[in-house]
């Protein structure tokens, strides 16, 4: 994606492809923007893909931050199931909410900690370093469930899944205010810019007095709480912690929001909006594939085909035939592929 | 030191004639001439840029030569590769050695021409001819041990070995010795020797002229691109060997600025490093630098400027010595340690350490200033934009505007913004690297003029250059480092590109160790 | 959790200690059986091993359990173990079909019986194995077709939750289904689409279908392929304003304790049981073959019951502590 050419051009492929896709639903089914209210609860498609879009989009908000470093976070997935497994087990046990939330919310920093220390004093490679905590953390999940899919009835916990706040769903308000909690965290504060810094160049932003390891361990145990959030909504929606599927295979659809949202897997410039409007296309996706009626086989195919279209359209090469708005961005902008010298993932 | 033992033949084993390679319209090699005798070592000299590597790269074929003929004992050559070479008796062993550190010595030995039986690889063949290789050269190591596991010296013996049964005769050396340390580089001498005595003809690159005085008969100077000259060891004395290579007239202009205050002496230093160094990188040194002055360092290349000043701000941490500033022993781990001290630094490797090539000129600009107030006290960015607009025209950085990526500026616009990131910070010590390398001459003129108005100002200011004439212009102290150790300090009057050149150049005094 | 964990721990210890006891014992003639298990992806695998273990403990049988970790490798590794061992049978739930002839062989030839548990494996020599003890995985889907033709005297539009595209279970599960299917003419399948066998997408699956059928007016019952993606299924039917088991009719296979214990709360109708017992029957056919040498049939194929909310509270009470 461009660097240099503010304005509105620049998110063009995913707010289109977002309306395309949420278009070619309604085409599908005509009801698909038809909303109502149940039990005081919005009700509908369209609701259908915010909510259930919200476990990817709150991966997709410490994913994003954790790329912008040039690194990837594999684990989120499996902090998702350890969480819930925590979450479950405790109020199986009595538990109150305060206490049950505090845990695995810690649970997540604790994870999210351990991947950061990984990476940033221990310099292993990211995709290397959070693979562990990837086949681990399940098994940790499993530690705590017994094996079992434990489930709850208390309502205070169910009601962060299945309840409203002003009759949008709880996961949809969640995710809106730890976007807003984020977005806050890292333009409000140096730590966004220092965060580009550090993926774009990380000798040169050492060289400059950027505390690196600070930076680096800090993102991963914020996506460590991401994905904690994510899973302690996932379980709450099911009203039981799955330690075997919980957030099984979501990191990858974490990546590819981040993706879609246009920030460079070779880190530096970052955008949380556009990874919730990433994490959107992929569930108004799924949700498209459900209410159409194709036979489940298709399922992966569809899914592959239409995100390739969105890709390509962000893809530099291609973007140079296309026609392009005015005010866009000349060709003579096109950001260069970053010379391997300039790497700061190397372990 | 030797002088040549070569038999007199008709043909010398390699003629270079009138050799020319150009790239985008720069002349990196421009008709330069070369020859290898049999049995000899031959010493190719020249600062960065000077065409060294481009000669044994064109040599060698990995370039393609616009011009000139190359013969090997009176037979044209046209190799169009480094294996092509080898086969042509033409073995290249780099300083980091082109072999593959996961499979064994005998695998690297033989890599591409395994001994073979019934379609297989005969490993025991492999083994007991990998031993009888490494014999003469007085290695005896396990060659079914990853080669990886083995110093670098090691390796590069083992590289020779390779070049050498691969039926080598002529052996080019590409800087071998420069992360050796002294045991390491006598056996390598020891083998080269080995070698000229069967006759092979060693090609020998370094930085070390220590080094080329002890092991070489002859020495071949190249600059810009050009041939310098020719000379036998025996007849070219140090002095005329560094003027050589820098190229400067020896009755240089008179020093030309004054002193200075006097009393800039007798100020206390603001930092001071005492027996500071780093094994391997640079032997310990005395330092100080007072507020105020204008400190340079000066010598060939690889003779320890960057390594000595990458310890003063942290990027390389000393293993030995210490570093007090204002009197206070300080600890230097880290850039973040010299940052909070009030030090700065632009490196020699801008795109490499400097610059944040995708983020603007003005994130660039105030990077140093907001990393030292912390993450949670962040510039407004009106604050940002005020900084950035006012170094834009202070130093006259061309760009169209600061919130261009820094990434598309030119060289010497990126080295302006490097120094206003710094400026930014106020900073008490401003370490410059080689501060004018890859700029065009005006921005050069600009750069110096600044660096004349801070110390003005009271900073004081480390300088590397290989500039001569500019350290002279504008420094009132000149440290001149030789063979990775501190060897001379000129003050004042004393400052001369004459004197620089001879400290250079002058021969190690007896009783002196290498590390 | 830290109370269940003392216990568990105290179990462990126990266990310990019996095994102890039994290899002191050994002489008293007690019957040894190496149980190499997948390992405990599920909840009914978690129940499957629990059960072999009272199973084993009613008879008398000393029992050493293997967890594979879903390995085949690991398998291959328990049972040259078991073999090596001299244990009296050897209990395989084999982790894919394929690539056991050689090891069944070392087995064989140590005149130790192989006994299949919960899924076949495909081999040319018959007599590799002993017997294998499996459910019939088509024939629980006609179970749960039939009892929905009778339920709804052959006029049902039903949606349908399927395992993950392409498992065995989802492939037979569905065959079954369809047979009644296509025996009911006012039956019909209105929604097919995969739950992945869990209960999150279950949920979803179910949301879109009752978005896409008229706000799940013209659902008149979801059949799962297994239970939790039921359990998933009506909390969306509920989330919706519908009732669950009323409104639009709940049908699922496997039997596990929640699906009892939302039909004692009428908001699933039927389920039926893949037994996690299948070590029982296995462990009477050794006895019987150790006894007097009679062969059990080659394959046992275990009871696919149907469970009706009727006796779903005492079921529910006397599963939750086997899972």
């Amino acid at each position: 994606m461009t660097l240099s050419a503010p304005g509105p051009s620049r998110n063009l492929p995913q707010y289109g492809a977002l309306i395309a896709v949420l278009l070619a639903n309604w085409l599908l089914f005509p009801d698909f923007f038809a909303i109502r209210l149940q039990d005081g609860r919005l009700f509908g498609s369209l609701i259908d893909v915010l909510n259930r879009g919200a476990p990817v989009a709150l991966l997709a908000i410490g994913m994003t931050m954790v790329i912008a470093t040039r690194g990837v976070d594999l684990s989120v997935g499996a902090v998702m199931a350890i969480s819930g497994a925590v979450a479950a087990t405790m109020t199986g046990a009595g538990w109150g909410l305060p206490a049950v939330l505090a845990a695995s919310l810690a649970a997540g920093l604790l994870c999210g900690l351990w991947n950061g220390l990984l990476v940033a004093v221990l310099r292993i490679q990211p995709i290397i370093a959070t693979l562990i905590l990837m086949v681990a953390g399940r098994g940790i999940a499993q530690l705590v469930t017994e094996g079992q899919i434990v489930t709850f009835t208390s309502p205070a916990l169910a009601f962060i899944g299945g309840g409203s706040f002003l009759t949008v769903p709880m996961p949809v308000v969640i995710t809106i205010a730890l976007l807003a909690v984020t977005a806050l965290l890292v333009r409000a504060t140096a730590l966004g810019l220092m965060i580009e810094a550090v993926g774009v160049n990380r000798l040169s932003s050492a060289g400059a007095g950027v505390n690196t390891p600070v930076v680096l361990v800090a993102v991963y145990v914020w996506c460590g709480l991401c994905a904690a959030v994510a899973g302690l909504i996932v379980t709450a929606d099911i009203r039981g912690a799955d330690a075997n599927n919980a957030g099984l295979w979501l990191e990858l659809d974490a990546i590819l929001a981040v993706v879609v949202g246009g920030t460079s897997l070779l880190g530096g410039r970052f955008g949380l909006v556009l990874s919730v409007v990433g994490a959107l296309i992929i569930q108004a996706m799924n949700t498209g594939i459900l209410l159409s009626g194709f036979k489940p086989e298709f399922n992966l195919i569809v899914k592959a085909g239409v995100l390739l279209v969105v890709l390509l359209l962000q893809s530099p090469t291609l973007t140079l035939f296309l026609p392009r708005p005015k005010g866009a961005r000349p060709m003579g902008t096109v950001k260069p592929p970053v010379a391997p010298t300039s790497g700061g993932a190397k372990p | 030191m030797t002088a040549s033992t070569a038999p007199p033949s008709s043909a010398p084993l390699l003629a270079i004639r009138g050799l020319s390679k150009a790239f985008l319209g720069v002349q990196a090699l421009d008709g330069v001439d070369f020859t290898l005798r049999h049995g000899e070592i031959h010493a190719l000299l020249g600062e960065n840029g000077a065409g060294k590597s481009t000669l044994i790269k064109t040599l060698t074929g990995v370039y393609q030569r616009d011009g000139g003929t190359v013969a090997l004992e009176g037979r044209e050559i046209a190799p169009r590769g480094v294996e092509e070479a080898q086969r042509l008796h033409i073995g290249t062993v780099y300083q980091e050695v082109n072999l593959l550190p996961n499979l064994s010595v005998a695998e690297n030995l033989f890599l591409g021409r395994q001994p073979m039986r019934w379609g297989l690889v005969d490993r025991g063949a492999m083994r007991r001819r990998a031993r009888a290789i490494l014999m003469p050269y007085g290695l005896s190591i396990d060659v079914t041990a990853p080669l990886g596991r083995f110093s670098v010296a090691t390796q590069q013996i083992i590289a020779i070995a390779r070049a050498v049964d691969m039926s080598a005769k002529v052996l080019i050396l590409d800087e071998p010795t420069a992360s050796l340390d002294a045991q390491e580089v006598a056996v390598l001498f020891k083998v080269m020797r080995t070698l000229r005595s069967r006759g092979i003809g060693i090609v020998f690159v370094t930085h070390f002229l220590d080094q080329v005085y002890e092991v070489c008969d002859r020495i071949t100077v190249l600059r810009n691109g050009r041939l310098v000259g020719e000379r036998r060891t025996a007849e070219l004395p140090r002095l005329d060997l560094v003027a050589m290579m820098l190229g400067r007239e020896l009755e240089a202009a008179a020093h030309r600025i004054d002193l200075g205050p006097a009393e800039l002496d007798s100020r206390p230093p603001l930092a001071s490093f005492k027996a500071f160094g780093k094994s391997r990188s640079v032997e310990p040194f005395d330092l100080d630098i007072r507020p105020g002055e204008v400190v340079a360092l000066a010598g060939l290349l690889g003779s320890g400027r960057t390594e000595t000043v990458r310890l003063v701000f942290g990027m390389d941490r000393a293993d030995q010595g210490e570093a007090t500033v204002d009197g206070r022993k300080v600890r230097l781990k880290g850039p973040r340690d010299a940052v909070r001290l009030g030090f700065g630094f632009c490196p020699e490797d801008r795109k490499k350490e400097g610059i944040v090539g995708e983020l603007s000129v003005r994130e660039n600009i105030i990077l140093a200033l907001q990393a030292r107030q912390g993450w949670l006290k962040p510039i407004p960015r009106r604050r940002q934009e005020e900084i950035a607009d006012r170094f834009i025209r202070l130093l006259d950085i061309r760009t169209p505007d600061a919130e261009r990526p820094i990434q598309l500026l030119s060289g010497g616009n990126q080295q302006k913004a490097l120094l206003a990131r710094w400026l930014a910070t106020e900073p008490r010590l401003l370490i410059l690297d080689e501060p004018t390398r890859g700029i065009d001459v005006g921005a050069h003129a600009e750069i110096i003029r600044l660096i004349e108005r801070l110390c003005a100002d009271g900073m004081a200011l480390l300088v590397v250059s290989s500039e001569l004439e500019e350290i002279v212009a504008y420094s009132r102290r000149v440290v001149v480092l030789r063979d990775r150790r501190h060897v001379a300090e000129l003050r004042g009057g004393e400052v001369s590109v004459e004197r620089i050149v001879a400290a250079i150049a002058s021969e190690s005094k007896s009783g002196e160790v290498r590390q | 959790m830290s109370r269940k964990w003392v216990i568990s721990a105290a179990t462990a210890a126990a266990a310990l200690f019996i095994g102890l006891g039994a290899v002191q014992a050994a002489d008293a003639k007690k019957l040894v059986v190496g149980f190499s298990q997948i390992g405990s992806e599920s909840g009914w695998r978690a129940a499957e091993t629990k059960t072999a273990k009272t199973e084993a403990e009613k008879r008398g049988i000393d029992l050493k359990i293997s967890d594979a970790q879903q390995k085949q490798e690991n398998q291959i590794k328990a049972v040259r173990s078991f073999v090596a061992q001299g244990v009296d049978a050897i209990f395989i739930a084999p982790v894919v079909a394929t690539g056991w002839d050689s090891v069944l062989k070392e087995a064989k030839e140590a005149k130790i019986p192989v006994m299949l548990l919960d899924r076949q494996i495909e081999t040319k020599d018959q007599s590799l194995y002993m017997t294998a003890v499996t459910s019939d995985t088509v024939h629980e889907g006609r179970v749960a077709g039939e009892w929905l033709a009778k339920k709804t005297g052959g006029k049902c539009a039903v949606v349908e939750l399927q395992g993950t595209v392409g498992s065995s279970p989802a492939i037979n599960r569905k065959k079954g289904f369809d047979e009644v299917v296509a025996k009911n003419p006012g039956m019909k399948i209105i929604r097919t689409q995969s739950g992945d066998f869990t209960r999150a997408k279950g949920k979803e699956v179910m949301e879109s279908f009752i978005k896409a059928e008229n706000g799940g007016k013209d659902i008149c019952a979801v059949y799962a392929h297994n239970d939790d993606m039921a359990v998933g299924a009506i909390q969306a039917i509920k989330e919706a304003g519908l009732k669950p088991g009323k409104d639009i009719l709940v049908v699922s296979i496997d039997g596990v304790p929640d699906i009892f214990k939302a039909m004692s709360e009428g908001e699933a109708n039927a389920t039926v049981e893949l037994t996690p017992n299948m070590a029982g029957p296995a462990f009477d056919a050794l006895i019987a073959y150790k006894k007097d040498g009679k062969m059990p049939p080659k394959w046992i194929q275990t009871e696919s019951k149907l469970f009706t909310p009727d006796t779903a509270k005492e079921e529910y009470e006397r599963r939750k502590d086997a899972y």
